[in-house]
């Protein structure tokens, strides 16, 4: 039984059918990545698992659970968190503070603390960052904090959305690096990704959406070969 | 030319009208300070009324800003929610008082008004927050703001119905009566100081819970980004349900302060003062809830010493009656040159 597993789900926004019959497997301890253009339904999938949206059709469960009882704020409960495109950081807030929100669901002081300790290893930017206002960190500091703050529930599954967006090459590297480090310490990742190359690159399996519909699902090796996908994502002739 | 298209006649009116108040208002302080009519003891006295008032205001003013920062809705009922934490505490007031029972432990009996007060204001915005709000969560910001303003109807015809039109005179509660006398013919209403007292013990209290809580924290979160708090397992609506209570309990405590300053209790009771609430937090920024501490300090004190201040000097027969034109006069004025309020708006990213 996979640990996450999405069937079929059909997700409207309003009368816009965005996401049209998506199913996908997520294994325990894998970097499954959803690569697709701008409109393809990624962020739309991600936001469906994690409760945002409900789909009309279709169903999302996890660890054999169906998740549509839940309300947006219980799903981080049954651990699964997200770390939503764009960072949505908490701009007011200091980074300490931001971190906390994160670790909301949590109420064991020490774990709290324990975890806090863990994010500031990860990122040691953060933690000489800890009483600056969020709003004012650069970009690739606004990622690792969301991502530290992500990481402060202990989620079992880590949905990242986008985390490559606005940022520097380099920069992009580092957080790719660290996502590979968090799902080597025991977090299942599922990566939606612009940067196709850099996701399969980190990924084991892959699925390509395209306009609501999962259009190919194989390995990241055999994606990456794959001519279609190196036609459409990978910039290659 | 490109400066030219800007050139506008009606922003070069608002100007020409905004110069000759503040002209009117400089001329007026200079005739009234010169002719010498008040002594420095009527200054003080006015100045500390001012500030009492000004903390009721600004009291309520922190209901508006804080359900503001994070709904953006005006909930105009909550001139009436204080009115109802009034209401309901004039009632245990006057019990109290006749028996006997204020006079024998006048602390625990204000205690108890207080208790009263807030409870039912706290109590009856949670209520109209569940029915009349969070329905229209996601509508057009133009639905919440009208059903507010009907709620606010509501409830004054509620009270009105339930119990008459008269006003009410408020108990005399002899152990907040008279005064402190400080140096020379100085002196502090006791009544003006417990108002600025209790008022600042509570928006103290306020900002350590806003700063330092998980509550707090939590609230500041939603007020940046509702579906990012949703993902951090923060539940939204009970966030929000928290702050509409904690603002109307802040309301329900200016109620008796209010009560205590005016000693008048009737069912419109919350209107004026709920409107010059809001010019506070316009005044301070709305959204921002150390604005609108500034903002309502600013107007008490403004609308104190300015009809006496300003339009004295001017020949202006009982300038005191006047008050609310200088109120309001000057929220027109701030929504004309500066509409973010003194400290700036704090807004939540995303509309309710």
């Amino acid at each position: 039984m996979s640990l996450l597993s999405i069937e079929n789900i059909h997700t409207y926004y309003g009368n816009i059918h965005a996401l049209k019959g998506v199913s996908l497997n997520v294994e325990k301890g894998e970097i499954v990545t959803l690569i697709g253009a701008n409109g393809a339904g990624k962020t739309t999938t991600l936001r469906t698992i994690s409760g945002l949206l409900k789909p009309r059709e279709g169903k999302v469960t996890f660890n054999g659970e169906d998740l549509a009882k839940y309300k947006s704020h219980e799903v981080i409960y049954k651990g699964i968190c997200m770390v939503p495109e764009g960072r949505g950081i908490f701009a007011r807030l200091t980074v300490t503070e931001n971190l906390e929100m994160g670790a909301y669901s949590r109420t064991d002081k020490t774990e709290i603390q324990n975890n806090m300790e863990k994010a500031f290893t990860i990122f040691p930017r953060l933690k000489e960052r800890r009483t600056q206002v969020a709003g004012t960190l650069s970009g690739g500091e606004q990622q690792m904090l969301a991502m530290g703050r992500a990481l402060m529930s202990n989620p079992n599954v880590l949905l990242l959305d986008e985390p490559s967006m606005g940022l520097a090459p380099v920069l992009v590297e580092l957080i790719f690096d660290t996502i590979q480090d968090i799902n080597k310490s025991g977090t299942t990742i599922l990566l939606v990704e612009q940067n196709a190359l850099m996701a399969l690159g980190i990924a084991s399996r892959g699925y390509v959406l395209q306009t609501g519909q999962i259009v190919l699902s194989d390995s990241a090796e055999n994606l990456k070969k794959n001519p279609t996908v190196q036609k459409a994502y990978l910039g290659m002739e | 030319m490109q400066s030219l298209k800007r050139f506008n006649w009606t922003d070069v009116f608002m100007w020409v009208v905004g110069a000759a108040l503040l002209i009117l208002t400089i001329i007026g302080s200079y005739l009234t300070l010169q002719q010498g009519k008040y002594t420095t003891v009527q200054w003080f006295d006015l100045a500390v009324f001012g500030l009492a008032q000004g903390s009721v205001y600004a009291l309520i003013a922190l209901g508006y800003t804080l359900v503001y920062g994070i709904l953006r809705m005006i909930n105009f009922a909550h001139g009436e929610i204080f009115m109802s934490g009034a209401y309901l505490g004039y009632f245990v007031a006057t019990s109290m008082q006749r028996s006997g029972f204020m006079q024998e432990n006048p602390l625990l009996g204000i205690a108890l008004i207080f208790l009263t007060a807030m409870t039912t204001s706290a109590i009856l915005a949670a209520i109209l927050e569940r029915i009349a709000y969070r329905p229209l969560r996601g509508a057009p910001r133009l639905v919440p703001l009208i059903t507010a303003i009907g709620a606010s109807f509501f409830l004054q015809y509620v009270f009105r119905g339930l119990f008459g039109t008269q006003n009410r005179a408020y108990p005399e509660i002899a152990y907040i009566q008279g005064a402190i006398p400080l140096f020379g013919n100085f002196q502090i209403q006791k009544i003006q100081l417990i108002v600025i007292i209790a008022a600042a013990v509570m928006m103290a209290a306020l900002a350590f819970f806003v700063q330092y809580t998980k509550t707090g924290k939590a609230m500041r979160a939603v007020s940046e980004d509702k579906s990012v708090a949703a993902l951090m397992g923060i539940d939204v609506d009970k966030i929000i349900t928290r702050t509409f209570v904690i603002g109307a309990a802040l309301a329900g405590a200016a109620g008796v302060l209010y009560c205590f300053m005016f000693r008048i209790v009737t069912f419109y009771m919350g209107f004026i003062p709920g409107l010059k609430a809001f010019t506070s937090a316009v005044l301070g920024g709305i959204g921002n809830p150390p604005g609108a501490m500034l903002g309502g300090l600013f107007l008490g004190i403004f609308e104190s010493l300015g009809p006496t201040l300003f339009l004295d000097g001017l020949g202006i027969p009982a300038p005191y009656q006047l008050k609310d034109v200088i109120a309001f006069t000057m929220l027109v004025m701030i929504l004309i040159f500066r509409p973010t309020g003194i400290l700036g708006e704090r807004l939540s990213k995303t509309k309710a």
